[in-house]
């Protein structure tokens, strides 16, 4: 029986291994590349995807779990040619160096501020995702810069 | 560049076979811009990347534009497409390289984009019948700019004058009336042509062969000023490639099992319930070297499991019965190593500097103190883990990885396979951390054997654990530092015995009396100032394998000498800022090693006087406060750090500022360089606060990051980055936040605490130690 779900809104279905890592399925076979391994134990947040809103570490979810569900890569963060709040502050604070880990502390901060709009400094420096660049004082500030943006984004729409 | 320096920042790969095969022998200054004019005959259209990707397939939309020299493609309609030549591995180049072209170009920054060159090697020619088609194209030792500094800047002026020419040309004027503005050429009558009006007719003037007049730093509209990151866009959107994202159909995703115990082998293995899991194809047998000769290719032999997808190949692998064979290193652990370290500092060692007569003064002196200092074994831990994408053709190959040294990608390549060089194609895409990881191609050779074995294209996959568990360690040691005081408590004598497992292991060409040179720069701080100083190196039995982490023995060096300076002050009373400005106040002198020919104590003392002046050094501190600073000379770069903390009753330290002074001469790309210092300064907090790979048995212990704990963010401090304004010739930034970020922690935990860590880690130290004084206290 195929598992079927839906990867950055388009319909999918897998007939592999249903223990197949999200992740694997999302790299290997929707490629969806911008989804990284990192350690494969769900230690370092790099493979980072929403499942029907919330981040979720997909090297550790079975591709059987995501069955009848939303999938959300970086890929699919963007409203289309828009990039959202978070991806526009990365690029305004220049965050990035080697750059690996940043889809999925974007994905993590995105789940961040979906539940958190106004988020404490105490809330943005809680999320585990590692850098081995040592972007962290950069993230910090593009997720408040992004918390900002979007408020203005309010104010306007 | 030197032997000594390209020595330096190699890895497994040797200086000698680079020399043999030419990637290292520079041309001068000149031989290099001319060898670019003369690689791809007259004008060099398409000469600079492989048609398919380049020429053939401009980005959709784009005008096709002319090549003018090799690293610039300019559009009829303006645009400016500058190549990058060297890997970028999150230290910026990929932005600051182009940044000397354009700026020389007198580009404007907004109409310029910028593609990563392939591996450009230029075949035929004088002995040794290599050369880079565009100058070094690696990443190691922080070279990369002043590499580029002179070579870069002058590509980019050359091609402003030719096309300065063809606009003299068009309006039938001598070249000396006209003058270039961000991307257009002006004349003296207000007349103006944008640089996409002149490509075509540019691109038919002969690039100059001689140096063109170069801008002066005021004339800088590039340069120093903050640029972002060239690929922040596609990074973001998920579109940016790293070497593990390279598919291909057809091909197989390989793992190897590889043998943990230090320089042992396959004794036996079953692959039978491995070739049972659906979409397994192949299991072979993976031979590495043996016991402990060179490491030229793979670095370990193993078995490998090829599959029609990642999941399949690490089900395989799990399906492997192996029986291993032993190195002969079975009693080796972290204890036997720090016991060998203590038998050997008791002794004496090899002595590889000896100025004045310490004996005479430790025999008249009262006043001595000493300290010993510990650094363990830790990994790159690259997050993007090493692997790579060959594929073999009759008598060609294509190799995608993420590298640090692609000419050695492909030396290593046709080595194994006996293709020849020049139908290796090597492609760089962006690399997710380097570290010096990547400086040794031995993932590559993994990928080209099995490429080579299984007759299919091989993508290789290296989990966490493999990474860690097989990687070029930064090599552990523990030195001794002894000085005698005179009555003002300046230092008068200095001694320096440093026992450690060099980074020089299993090269074909080191000797054995060479081995220290990895580990100790026998011209760094306080040689030269401190007149009688004797530096001595003891060479640590380890089964290990080692190689070049970050700032290399800068790390360990650093941390060492910048504590026992900081116990200097304290023992003789005096305030560990004054002592090291006396100490610096000195002229400069000559470096022997990498970062030199010369070393000014003075822009050393700038940064620390300036680190201390940024986080108030004099300010009266909150009960429980303490600062600390450290400085230190790095590959050409001075930097120092000073940080203010505290540490609660459970022992956990809080960093409440971190203040970084860098000087690397004139900056490029300020925005690059302080992202550079925040993270050389985590990065190095980070290790000196729990990293250590521990070993038992022969093998690794430590197997995946929750025994590794890289810092997460809501320990790693803000970082405040100053950087000096300078017009000397700049260094690279990549390593120069590291050395000092340790030890001015571990001083500032001093001052807080009375607590002097000489351990690293610090892991448990500091809890232990305000345990027991709670302990004493009730």
């Amino acid at each position: 029986m195929a598992i079927e779900f839906v990867v950055n809104g388009k319909d999918v279905a897998f007939e592999g291994d249903p223990e197949m890592p999200l992740l694997w399925y999302l790299r290997d076979h929707a490629q969806t590349l911008g989804v990284k391994y990192g350690c494969g134990v769900g230690a370092c947040g790099a493979c980072t995807v929403h499942v029907d809103g919330g981040a979720v570490r997909s090297c550790s979810m079975p591709v059987s779990a995501a069955a009848g569900r939303k999938v959300t890569t970086i890929e699919g963060l963007a409203h289309g040619n828009t990039l959202h709040a978070l991806q526009r502050a990365w690029i305004e604070e220049d965050v990035p160096q080697c750059g690996y880990c940043q889809a999925g502390q974007i994905m993590a901060a995105a789940d961040l501020l979906a539940r958190k709009p106004d988020p404490s400094d105490e809330e943005i420096a809680a999320l585990t995702n590692l850098c081995r660049c040592g972007t962290y004082p950069r993230i910090r500030k593009a997720i408040r810069r992004a918390a900002g943006l979007r408020k203005q984004d309010e104010v306007k729409a | 560049m030197n032997a000594r320096i390209r020595e330096d920042w190699e890895s497994a790969d040797t200086f000698a076979a680079l020399m043999k095969t030419g990637e290292s022998v520079r041309l001068g200054r000149r031989g290099f811009l001319k060898a670019c004019a003369g690689a791809g005959g007259g004008l060099l259209l398409g000469a600079w990347l492989p048609a398919a990707t380049w020429a053939d397939a401009p980005a959709a939309g784009a005008e096709p534009g002319a090549m003018l020299g090799v690293f610039v493609r300019i559009g009829r309609d303006g645009k400016i497409v500058i190549g990058a030549r060297s890997p970028e591995i999150g230290q910026g180049v990929k932005t600051s390289l182009p940044m000397l072209i354009a700026e020389e170009l007198d580009a404007n920054w907004d109409d310029v984009s910028v593609e990563q060159l392939p591996l450009g090697l230029v075949f035929g020619g004088p002995p040794p019948g290599v050369a880079w088609k565009w100058g070094p194209q690696g990443a190691g030792g922080s070279t990369n700019i002043p590499d580029a500094w002179q070579e870069l800047r002058q590509a980019g002026a050359r091609v402003r004058r030719m096309l300065l020419e063809a606009a003299a040309k068009r309006w039938n004027v001598p070249v000396q009336q006209l003058r270039t503005a961000k991307g257009r050429v002006l004349d003296a009558e207000g007349r103006a042509l944008g640089y996409g009006e002149l490509a075509d007719a540019a691109a038919a003037i002969p690039v100059p062969t001689v140096d063109v007049e170069l801008k002066k730093p005021e004339a800088f509209h590039i340069i120093g000023t903050p640029r972002r990151v060239v690929d922040a866009e596609d990074i973001v959107t998920g579109k940016a490639r790293y070497g593990i994202d390279t598919m291909a159909p057809g091909t197989l995703v390989a793992v190897i099992a590889r043998c943990p115990l230090f320089e042992g082998g396959v004794k036996r293995f079953d692959a039978k319930a491995a070739l049972a899991i659906p979409g397994v194809r192949q299991v072979l047998s993976l031979p590495g070297p043996k016991g402990d000769e060179p490491i030229t290719q793979n670095l370990v032999a193993g078995v490998a499991v090829l599959a029609d997808d990642t999941w399949a190949a690490l089900k395989g692998r799990k399906a492997l019965q192996i029986e291993w064979e032993s190195g002969g290193h079975d009693a080796e652990s972290t204890q036997s190593l720090d016991a060998q370290c203590q038998r050997l500092l008791a002794g004496k060692g090899q002595v590889v500097r000896n100025d004045g007569d310490v004996d005479a003064l430790r025999k008249a002196s009262d006043r001595i103190i000493e300290a010993t200092y510990r650094v363990p074994y830790v990994a790159h831990a690259p997050l993007e883990p090493p692997g790579a994408y060959v594929e073999i053709g009759k008598d060609s190959m294509r190799i995608v990885a993420s590298m640090q040294m692609p000419g050695g990608a492909s030396r290593t390549a046709n080595a194994i396979t006996g293709i020849d060089r020049s139908k290796i194609e090597v492609i760089m895409p962006r690399v997710g951390g380097g570290f010096g990881r990547r400086l040794s191609n031995d993932f590559v050779a993994e990928a080209v054997l099995l490429a080579k074995a299984s007759g299919k294209p091989v993508k290789l996959i290296w989990t966490r654990e493999d990474d860690l568990a097989h990687d070029f360690f930064r090599p552990f040691g523990q030195q001794h530092l002894s000085s005698t005081l005179g009555a003002d408590g300046m230092p008068t004598s200095w001694r320096q015995h440093l026992a450690s497992a060099s980074k020089y292991h299993r090269r074909p060409d080191v000797k054995p009396e060479e081995l220290w040179t990895a580990e100790l720069y026998p011209d760094d701080f306080p040689a030269g100032i401190i007149k009688n100083l004797r530096v001595e190196w003891s060479a640590v039995k380890s089964g290990m394998t080692r190689g070049s982490w970050r700032a290399p023995a800068h790390t360990a060096n650093a941390f060492a000498v910048e504590s026992f300076i900081d116990e200097i002050a304290h023992a003789g009373q005096q305030d560990p800022l004054d002592l090291r400005l006396r100490l610096l106040d000195h002229e400069t002198m000559d470096y022997g090693q990498h970062g030199g020919p010369k070393f000014s104590p003075r822009r050393l003392r700038e940064v620390a006087r300036l680190a201390a002046e940024k986080i108030g050094w004099q300010r009266k501190l909150p009960q429980g406060h303490g600062l600390g600073i450290a400085s230190h000379f790095t590959f050409g770069g001075y930097t120092a750090h000073a940080m203010e903390v505290s540490v609660g009753s459970d022992g956990i330290p809080v960093i409440h500022r971190c203040v970084c002074a860098v000087d690397v001469g004139q900056p490029v790309n300020p925005l690059g360089i302080e992202a550079q210092m925040m993270g050389g300064t985590i990065d190095g907090l980070s290790t000196a606060m729990n990293l250590e790979i521990r070993i038992d048995g022969g093998r690794i212990m430590t197997g995946n990051f929750p025994d590794y704990p890289l810092l997460r963010s809501a320990r790693a401090p803000d970082v405040e980055v100053h950087i000096v304004a300078s017009r000397e010739t700049p260094c690279g930034a990549g390593e120069m936040g590291i050395p000092t970020a340790a030890p001015a922690f571990t001083n500032a935990l001093f001052a807080a605490t009375g607590v002097r860590i000489r351990r690293l880690p610090i892991g448990d130290q500091l809890a232990d130690a305000m345990r027991k004084r709670t302990q004493v206290q009730s």
